[in-house]
């Protein structure tokens, strides 16, 4: 046949495939798995009042890069960083409308400014920002020159002249011996580097000066007050703020503050909030089946993550909400649910109180395994013990009952080899001797050595039944 | 004929079942297992003999009187042991190449003599050396049981991947060096002469074969060959791994013969049967040949020279206190979220008095009951238990917390010994009785040695017997340490197992020579 016929032959088989093919669409799934489109959204962000910065909402945390292997840094400490994928992942982070990079001289042993500023170089430096701290945690960094020299060495790891957040690491915590303002006074007022960090940022070496609280109210209150008086100008200030520790903080921990107290506080001055621990340490990603089935029924596509995130978000006075995403699919997700944001409404907010309040009655320990209480010097893996306890908790595997029941039994079982696969017999609650060196160090102020008894009594209790 | 195919192999089966069993306890495939099977150690001819367990001693001599040593074919697992090397010398070497010898009475008798006298006054290295059914389990625990844990480990990792929840993770580690060596040299000597020529040992040195020979001989079914049928074509005599039958004679040896069955068989002529003696016309003669060829003696095993770990106790309490806090500190000072402390191995203290477990009375006691079979050593489910390397109490169970302690609850040990050397105790029971008591060692201790609160041995002692009390350290610091009630201490060693100071505890446990209850 010629061209013409074959054109009208085909065209014609076409059409009526086609008819035959709709005729037939009644009943057929037509949606291709695995095709669903990366959000068109953009980033949502937001603008800084003192200095026009436009920030990402979503902040990466540095803190918890992954490692050649499995893992993040927190859990294989001796195991180098892959720095590949950490570049791959600062690249995606970027491609995606992230800007904000946070980290600090002792995150993941300190590797982690290295790590950050080898990624972040191949990138000009002016399309993101630099978020570091002054970490001089233990009393042999507060000598005036030592705090000074770990600014400078922050500056050369991350292969930058200026950094744009300049953070007081963590106010509002106490070290051996000494309570919280005592530590604060060593750390930053007698040894005159507050105010050294103040000429830093008239020379423009520093953009933003602010501080991190955790622990004692009383600091953070101090600070605001100087504020107040216009003896130090705080340009943003980084807090605890998720949908349990809105309301719920100081009962799951008297020593705690309640968010929303903290929010209030810096909203009410303009003063920028930078969130962390908006899933506390990934305890929030995690549900039991009951609390998820009630996420499930308010929107079925999101995750808990999504949930926990939308919340951190939502506040107007939030600047940034950091995260330390080791895995790329977290990273994905989180740049996905930021893009652009969706405010929480008034009903999904009564929700998640409510499994607030249903996620607190759990008791389970409130670590997020930060591993800030490591190395405990008897060699104790606090945060392999919490973390286990809890998994057990939310998964709703703590035996209890009747001892001779067998299905008590098979759970006892089962918990006592996994404790033993989870954590090395010698390193298990029980060889905890309440030495309270940990105590200081605890960003949320758990009681290490009482919880540490208190999981000792239970697995004695199995043990012996 | 056919009957004597159908003896023998019941002979196997039941020597199987048993030789089976025992091994499987001595590996510790379970506790249930040895709640269940856990008797047939208990009867063992020697071990009843030292519990002193008539009923098992009455049933056991009846067994022998009825059938002759059939104990040594199916019970005894050394016996059935040696049958299997013999087994092997067989398929290796020729068929019927055993040969008829006479009986070594001086010999027996004399090394029986010896057993019994040193039985009697405790001495260890002897009673333990020569019981059979200890020297099978002292085998077993020091040479297989590592290889058994080594499978169950691979199985526990293919476990923890596949979350069976089934198998364990077992700590594989080397109790006593001695006693290593003396289990690979009993069975290397054993192997070779059963390889060789047999039941040397038992019809030679071992003291309850010769015991039980007493009884034997007066035995009511026995292996009759009846010379009017012989053809003399001494297929018997050379099947016979007891060397007792001699065919031109028409003569067993009933004191040595064990009632295996292996020459049954072998008898084309109808003129071998094991029946009752009364049946029979020709009396069997009871004593063997003087013909003599020479047999191998069974050398026993060397004496090891105990080796000796000990560090003086000087050692021990000054300068070798090395805490792990202070490494650590270093770590924390820069570093602050993550890592390990490294955590330093414990060494065993010198103990002035030997621990040994509830049960078991006194020391004087353990060593004189118990045949170091090792079967306390296997059940300890929390590594307290340890064969002993000093020579008086030599392969005996003594205790040490390094690895875990004495749990309360945990009777184990007394209830599979089968020698009764630990007497059973219920847990109500095992909370009054104190094998020993705590001692502190002041340079060890964490708050003098580095200034840091510890107070654990006081918060986990399960009796409550250690309160923390104000005591000033030579430099002047007033710190906390614990006070020792030892009317309360029972000695379960948990303060010695969670005291942090490494490698030496600062507060460890000194045994009571005569258990208080």
């Amino acid at each position: 046949m010629d061209r013409r016929d074959f054109i009208k032959h085909t065209t014609a088989a076409i059409a009526g495939t086609s008819v035959l093919l709709s005729a037939c669409k009644k009943g057929k799934s037509t949606v291709i798995p695995g095709d669903a489109s990366e959000s068109e959204g953009k980033m949502t962000m937001r603008r800084n009042p003192n200095t026009g910065d436009v920030v990402s909402l979503l902040g990466y945390g540095m803190m918890r890069l992954p490692v050649v292997g499995q893992g993040s840094a927190r859990e294989t400490p001796n195991a180098p960083i892959d720095q590949e994928l950490v570049n791959e992942q600062v690249d995606y982070a970027l491609a995606h409308g992230v800007n904000y990079f946070d980290t600090s001289p002792v995150y993941c042993q300190g590797r982690s400014e290295e790590a950050t500023g080898i990624a972040l170089a191949r990138h000009p430096r002016n399309t993101y920002f630099i978020a570091t701290k002054l970490s001089n945690f233990s009393p042999e960094a507060w000598p005036r020159h030592e705090s000074m020299a770990m600014f400078e060495r922050s500056l050369k790891y991350l292969q930058t002249d200026y950094v744009d957040y300049l953070l007081l690491h963590s106010i509002g915590g106490g070290s051996r011996g000494k309570d919280a303002l005592e530590t604060f006074n060593g750390r930053y007022m007698d040894n005159g580097i507050l105010d050294w960090l103040v000429e830093q940022k008239q020379k423009g070496r520093i953009r933003n000066l602010g501080f991190s609280y955790h622990g004692d109210i009383s600091i953070f209150d101090m600070l605001l007050r100087w504020h107040d008086e216009g003896k130090y100008h705080w340009d943003f200030v980084q807090i605890q703020l998720n949908y349990l520790d809105w309301h719920y903080a100081k009962r799951n921990n008297p020593r705690n503050t309640d968010a929303s107290y903290l929010y209030a506080e810096l909203h009410k001055r303009g003063i920028p909030a930078v969130i962390m621990e908006p899933l506390l340490g990934g305890r929030l990603a995690k549900q039991p089946a009951h609390i998820l089935r009630e996420m499930k029924r308010m929107d079925i596509n999101a995750t808990p993550a999504e949930w926990a995130f939308r919340y951190a978000g939502t506040p107007e006075g939030v600047l940034t909400v950091l995260s330390g995403m080791t895995y790329t699919e977290h990273l994905a997700e989180n740049c996905r649910t930021y893009s652009p944001l969706r405010p929480i409404t008034p009903e999904e907010d009564a929700m998640l109180m409510r499994l607030a309040d249903a996620i607190c009655s759990l008791n389970a320990v409130p670590c997020t395994a930060c591993n800030y209480c490591m190395p405990c010097p008897y060699g104790i893996n606090i945060p392999a013990v919490f973390s286990y306890y809890n998994t057990c908790l939310a998964e709703g595997i703590i035996p209890s009952g009747n001892t001779s029941d067998s299905a008590f039994r098979k759970a006892r079982k089962r918990w006592l080899i996994g404790y033993d696969r989870q954590v090395e017999r010698l390193r298990q609650a029980d060889h905890c001797i309440g030495c309270d060196h940990c105590l200081p160090h605890c960003p949320q102020r758990i009681h290490i050595p009482e919880e540490m008894q208190r999981i000792d009594d239970f697995v004695e209790q199995l043990k012996q039944s | 004929m056919k009957t004597n195919h159908l003896l023998r192999t019941v002979r196997i089966v039941l020597a199987t079942f048993f030789y089976l069993t025992v091994t499987l306890l001595f590996l510790g495939i379970g506790w249930q297992f040895n709640l269940w099977m856990g008797w047939v150690a208990k009867v063992q001819f020697l071990p009843a003999l030292m519990a002193l367990d008539f009923a098992v001693l009455a049933g056991l001599i009846v067994l022998t009187l009825i059938f002759g040593r059939l104990y040594c074919s199916v019970i005894c697992p050394l016996g059935v042991m040696q049958d299997i090397f013999g087994w092997l010398g067989k398929k290796q070497k020729k068929k019927n190449r055993y040969s008829h010898s006479a009986e070594k009475r001086w010999l027996r008798y004399s090394v029986l003599a010896v057993f019994v006298v040193c039985l009697i006054i405790g001495f260890a290295p002897v009673t333990t050396l020569l019981a059979p059914y200890s020297a099978y389990g002292r085998i077993v625990n020091s040479l297989f049981r590592p290889l058994y844990d080594l499978l169950n480990n691979a199985l526990a990792a293919l476990d923890a991947r596949y979350e069976w929840f089934v198998f364990t993770d077992a700590e594989i580690w080397m109790r006593s060096v001695t006693t290593f060596v003396t289990a690979l040299l009993t069975l290397v000597v054993l192997a070779v002469l059963a390889w060789r020529n047999g039941r040397t040992y038992c019809n030679t040195v071992c003291p309850v074969g010769t015991i039980l020979s007493f009884f034997a001989r007066f035995s009511l079914l026995r292996v009759q060959l009846d010379k009017s049928k012989c053809k003399n074509c001494s297929l018997c005599e050379k099947n016979c791994k007891a060397a007792a039958i001699d065919y031109k004679a028409g003569t067993v040896d009933y004191s040595r013969c064990i009632a295996c069955g292996d020459c049954l068989p072998q008898c084309r002529h109808d003129a071998l049967h094991y029946r009752p003696a009364a049946m029979h016309p020709t009396r069997a003669k009871l004593f063997g040949d003087p013909a003599v060829p020479k047999r191998p003696q069974t050398a026993s095993a060397e004496r090891e020279a105990a080796d000796s770990p000990d560090l003086s106790r000087r050692a021990m309490l000054t300068g070798a206190a090395v805490v792990v806090g202070t490494a650590a500190m270093a770590q924390t000072k820069i570093k602050v979220d993550g890592g390990l402390a490294d955590i330093e191995d414990k060494k065993v203290p010198q103990r002035k008095t030997p621990l040994t477990p509830p049960g078991s009375l006194s020391a004087r006691n353990m060593q004189r009951h118990c045949t170091a079979c090792q079967l306390c050593v296997s059940a300890c489910p929390n590594n307290v238990l340890r064969p002993s390397s000093d020579p008086l109490r030599f392969m005996q169970p003594e205790m040490s917390f390094e690895r875990g302690y004495c749990r309360p609850e945990c009777t184990r040990c007394s209830e599979v010994c089968p020698t009764a050397a630990i007497q059973p105790v219920s847990p109500e029971d095992k909370t009054a009785i104190r094998v020993g008591h705590a001692v502190w060692i002041a340079d060890n201790c964490i708050p003098v040695a580095n200034g840091d609160h510890c107070g654990a041995c006081a918060r986990k002692c399960p009796a409550d017997a250690i309160q923390m009390v104000d005591y000033t350290t030579a430099d002047g610091r007033t710190v906390q340490v614990p006070a020792v009630d030892a009317e309360r201490c029972t000695g379960c060693g948990k303060c010695e197992n969670l005291c942090p100071a490494r490698p030496f505890s600062a507060i460890y446990v000194e045994g009571y020579a005569v258990h208080v209850v």
